[in-house]
């Protein structure tokens, strides 16, 4: 789960990183009376999880009420525009009002999860306010890493290890040891995935202050603190995983695709393997879906409907290796879904192998349905039926 | 020999009274693996539904039994407090299948249970055919062989087994490493076991999208196995960046985990990657004959 700037904000406050001083704010007369009462220079900002709000025109000063109305406004007037990732961009609902700073320099900090090392990773680079994966690859060697050892926890000295590292501007270097005890601190006190801070502003007058704040929480996580939960239903969801929730799948368990061969499979693994077979038949999947343990009749219906209802499937491929799932309940399954949906209907191939294959045929077969051996034959099938 | 696990291993099971627990310790009894009790914490002194005892405590399943291997089974918030009960009660060997862990609370647990070999989580457990089973694999896929199988997923691996045994490619263990982010045991741990198992002559190496613990295999074998017949395969090859498929672990972010990071390395170690898991057997018949 991704947060909010202004949520990510709040979690920076409370583990001592130095924030600009801000308001949150859900209506453009909300910004105008907090600007008309605290006169200054102000910048309003769309609280939105995508990223690019500045080239967006989502990003703008304001001196006074007049004008924070004027801007706020127009920030929320219309909806993030469009990308690859969000084809329907995303709609604006709040705010952040912020000073402004006066920049002197720009730096990079963030604490990850290094997989490799199963340790966590905290990156600090003097190229700031810029993408990291462009610094990464421009300017491989300006990024300091230091694995934390997780039972001794983070220390002021790697802080001060990476300050020179990195190439800091001096006028980082009392303040960074600090900083980075409250960005370790609250990434894990809240269990999270990634916490960067990208820019982390060294001003005018010397102060060293987060200008943004991403907090990438780990999902599996959100039970230890019921505030998220709270948090997690004002979030913008993504569809596929609202959709995947409401046919009873765990949340990456269904993701969609503009391909014409509907696929569900038991097992993540095999799942990708299935929309691999499709391709190499020559054909396109219309979405990933890993059916997980039981496929008993509603979760099969539930299912077949989802891809039905929700991508352009023009035939549908279900691949079962019974394993623990027993090929026979799978095949009941399978046929009582059928006999039942009211949605669309489209080709079916069904694979079927493993425990209990014979009795699954069986059951298959009195229903007219006659399943394909292997998961190659079965891809080939399904993309002849969806006419390539 | 097979690695990790053999017919004499003692096996406890985690959470042996909860429904997934009790199901699949009646599985891993029937395959032959030597469970030897149980634990849930307030039903000590009771019986499993198979009749093997059940205790309170790890520690108190250690000093009756002699456990050294542990299944756990217990829901995602208790997971890794299961793993530390194991590991200060003296378990050396402990298979996590519980999915949902805490990344966290993985990091947390891997920093600080030395001397304990943990496999997971969110895995399928392991299997050494015709000697003994721990997780949830389905044994009769299985046939007791020389090649190794090395997997992240679960019935992906169960697919590509099944297609070895029908080949005449029976196998010596096959290791579910787990699909999450951080996992216990990895790809070039297991292949350190291999390597010294006088059982195993051969290795199949199921990959997925994610992390770069292929290309570290692939390194390790270039420099330290680099006559064994070696085969492998990734899964999720035409998976977008950015999302994960399933498992939490199989996501590509930015220029890292792609799969053609992961066939570069493997195929300057000299391993074939085959396309889809129907070749695997025949990359394999061309480096060694099948026993059949």
């Amino acid at each position: 789960m991704n947060l909010m700037e202004h949520q990510g904000k709040e979690l920076f406050r409370r583990a001592g990183i130095p924030v600009p001083r801000s308001q949150h704010v859900t209506t453009a007369d909300e910004a105008a009376s907090f600007v008309g009462a605290n006169p200054g220079n102000w910048v309003v900002k769309a609280q939105v999880l995508m990223g690019g709000r500045g080239k967006a025109g989502k990003i703008k000063f304001a001196k006074n009420a007049d004008e924070a109305k004027a801007v706020a406004t127009d920030i929320m007037s219309s909806p993030m525009p469009p990308n690859r990732q969000n084809p329907n961009g995303e709609p604006i609902n709040s705010l952040l009002i912020e000073e402004t700073l006066a920049v002197a320099k720009e730096a990079y900090a963030a604490i990850a999860i290094d997989r490799a090392t199963k340790k966590p990773v905290i990156m600090v680079s003097a190229f700031g306010g810029m993408d990291i994966e462009e610094v990464a690859d421009n300017h491989p060697d300006s990024i300091a890493k230091a694995f934390v050892d997780v039972s001794g926890g983070y220390w002021p000295f790697i802080g001060r290890d990476l300050a020179f590292k990195a190439n800091l501007d001096k006028g980082y270097h009392r303040a960074l040891p600090a900083v980075l005890a409250g960005l370790y601190d609250l990434f894990f006190r809240y269990g999270a995935k990634l916490v960067e801070i990208n820019p982390l502003v060294l001003t005018e007058d010397g102060r060293v202050i987060a200008a943004d704040a991403k907090v990438e929480l780990d999902d599996d996580a959100i039970f230890k603190n019921p505030e998220f939960k709270q948090w997690q239903t004002t979030l913008p969801m993504d569809e596929d995983e609202t959709l995947a929730t409401k046919a009873g799948l765990g949340i990456r368990n269904f993701r969609r695709f503009d391909g014409t061969v509907g696929t569900m499979a038991n097992g993540a693994g095999l799942a990708m393997g299935t929309m691999d077979a499709v391709k190499n038949a020559g054909g396109s999947f219309a979405n990933f879906l890993d059916v997980g343990g039981g496929a008993d009749a509603e979760r099969v219906r539930n299912c077949y409907e989802l891809v039905m209802n929700h991508t352009g499937a023009k035939a549908f491929f279900i691949n079962i290796f019974g394993g623990i799932t027993r090929c026979d309940e799978v095949a009941k399954g399978i046929v009582e879904a059928l006999r039942t949906t009211s949605s669309r209907k489209v080709p079916l191939v069904i694979r079927l192998t493993g425990t209990n294959e014979d009795e699954g045929r069986r059951i298959l077969a009195e229903a007219g349905m006659k399943p394909v051996q292997t998961m190659d034959e079965g891809a080939a099938e399904a993309v002849k039926m969806a006419g390539a | 020999m097979s690695i990790f696990l053999d017919k004499n291993s003692k096996v406890i099971v985690q959470g042996i009274t909860g429904g997934e627990g009790s199901y699949h310790t009646g599985r891993m009894l029937d395959y032959g693996t030597n469970i030897v009790g149980g634990v849930t914490p307030g039903k000590g002194g009771q019986k499993s539904a198979h009749g093997l005892p059940v205790f309170n405590t790890v520690q108190e399943a250690v000093d009756a039994t002699g456990a050294t291997h542990t299944c756990i089974f217990v829901p995602p918030p208790f997971a890794a407090d299961a793993l530390f009960e194991a590991h200060a009660a003296g378990i050396t060997f402990a298979v996590c299948i519980t999915e949902g862990v805490p990344v966290h609370d993985v990091l947390k647990v891997v920093a600080a249970t030395p001397g304990m070999r943990i496999i997971g989580p969110n895995c399928p457990g392991l299997i050494s055919p015709g000697k003994s089973s721990i997780g949830i694999m389905p044994g009769h896929v299985f046939k007791e062989g020389n090649v190794g199988v090395i997997s992240r997923s679960g019935t992906l691996t169960y697919e590509v087994v099944d297609l070895l045994t029908r080949a005449g490619f029976g196998q010596s263990t096959a290791v579910g490493i787990g699909g999450d982010p951080i996992i216990g045991t990895t790809f070039v741990d297991c292949l350190r076991e291999f390597k010294n198992d006088s059982q195993t002559e051969a290795l199949v190496l199921c990959g997925e999208i994610g992390g770069s613990d292929e290309e570290d295999a692939a390194a390790f074998i270039k420099k330290h196995m680099p006559n064994v017949p070696i085969i492998a395969f990734i899964g999720g090859r035409n998976a977008p960046p950015g999302k994960s498929l399933g498992h939490a672990g199989a996501i590509i972010s930015g220029k890292f985990g792609t799969p053609q990071s992961k066939i570069d390395a493997f195929e300057a170690a000299g391993v074939p990657v085959a396309d889809r898991p129907s070749q695997i057997p025949g990359l394999l018949a061309e480096r060694m004959p099948a026993k059949v």
